[in-house]
């Protein structure tokens, strides 16, 4: 019977037409409280979460130096998973941003150690990153090869190349440019509050995407692609454009991750940095309740899935599991937000 | 008259505080087409998943059954009392065959296998009595429409039903296949079945109604003999007030005759279009008329850029245009309204705001491609109030609207962008009565502003009512074109470029 919920809603649309202004005042309040349950959806998880692990962790959890651990791990992260949104949305995917991230890193790392060309560095990895998510986003958008496909093959293409760059070997440059952004704070109120500067960024970068998504044309329609391609394509929208945009931005977002993980460890290995990163970065969009089947989701909700995953394993060391069961755990919570993924749907108009 | 089969007395359906169906009656007859009528959401789903098992009924609701009280739970309460459905959107499994399908849910096995002779053996017969042209062992992916229909209705019959409730079962038939369905439809009443009927057509409702029952917001409106079935009565009936003129056509092209501002010359793509030239002019509304399948929605998709065209060009106010994408032929002019509207026209999880902006967001942002919100939530409220969109606001999903309401959104999305020609595929399907009436005029308002409009439909009563000139296509051709002169065009002339036998006798 999938169409229960609409059949419903039309009857009762037309049985109550003595009093318009409140039907349509419940039925307002009704999407509201929808829409809030699906953007803040597991707001509440992530606070029952910190208050949980503070508790079992015999307070130690809200202390403003693990606070600051927390929001320094999950920098990285939310970066990815903010470009790995706009994929999403399309109903797209993106397994490549791990290896993305390796390879940035390496091209930033080998330039930074070019005393005239150092400074360089930064621009150098986003743009890898860029390229190399835009080289994805032309082979589905032109080719019209399917995203899970093209991104496995680059997940793979792309670590290859990371090794490469460093003639498989780890690049050191302990006097790296700009390795404030890694390990340094900006400093609000001097001796009180800092904000370490990987999370200025992060949250810099949530907050373009937001503008993006839900303030531009451009965002519009990568809503409309993901929401429905066909009519997309027949409403004019250029949707390979689209593609290729939201891919470039994965890219290029992973390319930012690179250097935000070079900066901290003024280091990078092609064979480990960035090693299944994908996971958690898809794993903080869906946990934020964006749907894999796209069109639906927003930016802030990643923000909370990402923040879940950090809290998550600080919250488990904390209170001593061990490294086995943090897999195990981590793992039962990413097929439980795609169980919550398919239960939200069940609300929406799409079935 | 025999005893009545099915009585229902009293039933009422609440949705939490909402009544969709507020006390009504049905009695239905063995032996007996019964047309249900009424516009979307006036009740008639909700009865009919009361009948399935669907949904309980509330308390003091009654059910008879050959004079028996019954309780129907559950999908296979409706099985057992001898009620099937058959939807509008076929339930079948296309890639298992024909007598998979019936027998799915009550499988016969033997020794925990698989009996497919057995239920082979079962299904023949009653596709014999169907008069069905495939076998039990054809794969339901293999089969046209009509047929998958009737492997529905065979697996009815298997589950020995006596109330078959059909649920507007021609929406996605030919003119031939529903006219076949039809004379199955009529030996299954001679077979003593009850058959209710659910229809937006009204020339159906005549053809096969015993009586017709019209619902309207919940209730019951009043039921009509067939002596007593006429389209203006039930109209009235359905919309509850007097539809003056239903079909709206005030503006007169021969009265101002406009320039030429769309022709096709000679395109084709090759397969289901060969060679089409036509031409519409300024102010004026053209149907192109012509069987399912007769390539009338790929020579709009041609025109509009979505498929390759292979021969011909299109010019625009005289002017060859290159139209490779549906972008550019918006940029062109042409805007294009989907026969498909929640497939390849609505994007059903935004809201209406979004829906009726989407192509027009470009051009009414701000510097670097930022939204105008107030500007779009401005004209969303326009659209609204002109179109007579009935919605709570403008931020709802357009999934959650009715059928009506829905074409409505995306005809707004076209007009937002001021198109001087506008295709229309199918603008009334799955369309309410009185939504119906308010797109034609809707159409005639926009001929009288000079738009040139093509309408292409299935439903000849609508092009003879609002076309001044109707182009007939037949496997992939022009097939001939009739002007609207002092008589009104007639339906039979059509049929028969239509169906290319001009020299039948009419």
């Amino acid at each position: 019977m999938p169409e229960n919920g609409a059949s419903a809603k039309t009857a009762s649309a037309k049985t109550a037409p003595a009093t318009p202004g409140l039907a349509a005042a419940q039925e307002t309040k009704r999407q509201r409280t929808r829409m809030i349950i699906r953007a803040v959806g597991m707001l509440p998880v992530l606070l029952l979460l910190c208050i949980g692990f503070h508790v079992l962790s015999d307070g130690r959890f809200f202390t403003g130096q693990n606070i600051g651990i927390v929001v320094q791990q999950s920098a990285v992260n939310t970066v990815l998973a903010a470009g790995m949104t706009f994929v999403i949305l399309t109903g797209g995917i993106d397994l490549s941003v791990g290896s993305i991230l390796a390879a940035s890193a390496m091209a930033g790392l080998i330039i930074s150690k070019f005393p005239d060309l150092g400074a360089l560095w930064l621009p150098v990895a986003v743009l890898t990153g860029a390229v190399f998510g835009i080289l994805n986003g032309a082979l589905i958008a032109l080719l019209r090869l399917p995203p899970f496909i093209v991104t496995l093959g680059s997940l793979t293409a792309v670590r290859g190349a990371a090794r490469l760059l460093g003639a498989d070997t780890t690049v050191f440059n302990p006097s790296i440019p700009y390795a404030f952004i890694g390990n340094g704070a900006l400093t609000l109120i001097p001796g009180v509050v800092s904000i370490p500067w990987l999370w200025v960024i992060a949250l810099l970068v949530i907050l373009v995407s937001w503008l993006v998504l839900k303030r531009t044309v451009l965002g519009v329609h990568i809503y409309a692609v993901g929401g429905n391609e066909s009519a997309a394509r027949l409403a004019g929208i250029k949707v390979w454009a689209v593609l290729i945009f939201v891919y470039g931005v994965s890219g290029l977002l992973a390319g930012l991750g690179g250097a935000m993980q070079a900066a901290r460890l003024y280091a990078a290995n092609g064979l480990q940095l960035g090693q299944s990163y994908e996971l958690d970065a898809i794993t903080a969009v869906i946990l934020g309740g964006t749907s894999f089947v796209g069109g639906i989701g927003s930016i802030w909700g990643t923000l909370v899935g990402a923040l879940i995953i950090a809290v998550l394993s600080n919250g488990l060391i904390l209170i001593g599991v061990s490294d086995v069961w943090q897999y195990v755990i981590k793992g039962l919570v990413i097929i439980g937000a795609v169980a919550l993924d398919r239960y939200r749907l069940q609300g929406s108009a799409r079935t | 008259m025999s005893e009545p089969i099915l009585e229902m007395r009293r039933v009422s359906k609440s949705f939490f505080s909402i009544k969709a169906l507020r006390d009504v009656d049905l009695t239905v007859y063995p032996g007996e087409i019964h047309a249900l009528m009424g516009e979307n959401g006036a009740g008639k789903s909700t009865l009919m998943k009361i009948l399935s098992g669907a949904y309980r009924p509330d308390p003091g609701s009654e059910i008879r059954i050959d004079g028996q009280p019954v309780q129907i739970n559950g999908p296979h309460g409706g099985r057992a009392a001898g009620i099937a459905i058959i939807y509008q959107e076929l339930s079948l499994a296309p890639n298992l065959s024909v007598a998979e399908n019936i027998y799915l849910g009550r499988e016969v096995s033997r020794g925990g296998l698989l009996a497919r002779e057995a239920m082979q053996a079962g299904v023949g017969p009653i596709l014999a009595r169907l008069g069905a042209d495939f076998t039990p062992q054809t794969l339901v992916a293999n089969l046209s429409m009509g047929q998958r229909q009737l492997v529905e209705i065979a697996r009815a019959l298997h589950a020995r039903s006596r109330i078959l409730i059909m649920d507007e079962p021609t929406t996605a038939l030919s003119a031939g296949e529903s006219e076949r369905l039809f004379a199955l439809i009529r030996q299954l009443r001679a077979e003593g079945l009850a058959i209710i009927y659910i229809s937006h057509r009204m020339d159906e409702v005549y053809a096969l109604g015993d009586r017709v029952t019209v619902l309207r917001d919940g209730t019951l409106v009043g039921s009509l003999d067939k002596g007593e079935i006429r389209a203006d009565a039930i109209v009235r009936m359905m919309v509850g007030r007097d539809v003056s003129s239903f079909y709206k056509k005030d503006h007169d092209p021969q009265a101002r005759p406009g320039a030429p501002v769309l022709a096709a010359v000679d395109i084709g793509d090759g397969r289901r279009v060969k060679g089409c030239s036509l031409t519409v002019h300024s102010g004026e509304v053209v149907g192109l008329a012509g069987l399912i399948g007769a390539g009338r929605t790929e020579l709009a998709h041609l025109i509009i850029g979505a498929a390759p065209m292979t021969s011909g060009h299109v010019e625009i106010e005289g002017r060859t245009v290159s139209i490779r994408t549906p972008g550019e032929a918006l940029d062109a002019g042409i805007a294009y309204l989907t026969e498909d509207r929640k497939a390849l026209g609505l994007f059903l999880d935004m809201s209406c705001l979004d829906n009726i902006n989407l192509a027009v967001l470009g051009r009414d942002a701000k510097f670097g491609g930022i939204l105008d919100r107030d500007k779009a939530r401005e004209r969303a409220k326009r659209a609204f109030a002109g179109l007579g969109i009935r919605a709570a606001n403008v931020g709802v999903p357009a999934g959650g609207l009715s059928g009506g309401n829905q074409q409505k959104v995306l005809l707004s999305r076209l007009l937002a962008i001021g198109p001087k020609i506008l295709i229309l595929d199918e603008p009334t399907r799955g369309v309410d009565v009185g939504a119906k009436s308010e797109i034609y005029s809707i159409i005639d308002n926009l001929a009288k502003a000079g738009t040139a409009v093509l309408v292409i439909s299935s439903d000849l009563p609508e092009i003879i009512g609002i076309c001044d000139r109707v182009i007939v296509m037949r496997a992939g051709h022009i097939a001939g074109q009739m002007r609207r002169g002092a008589t009104p065009l007639s339906q039979e002339e059509i049929m028969a470029l239509a169906t290319g036998t001009e020299q039948l006798d009419a």
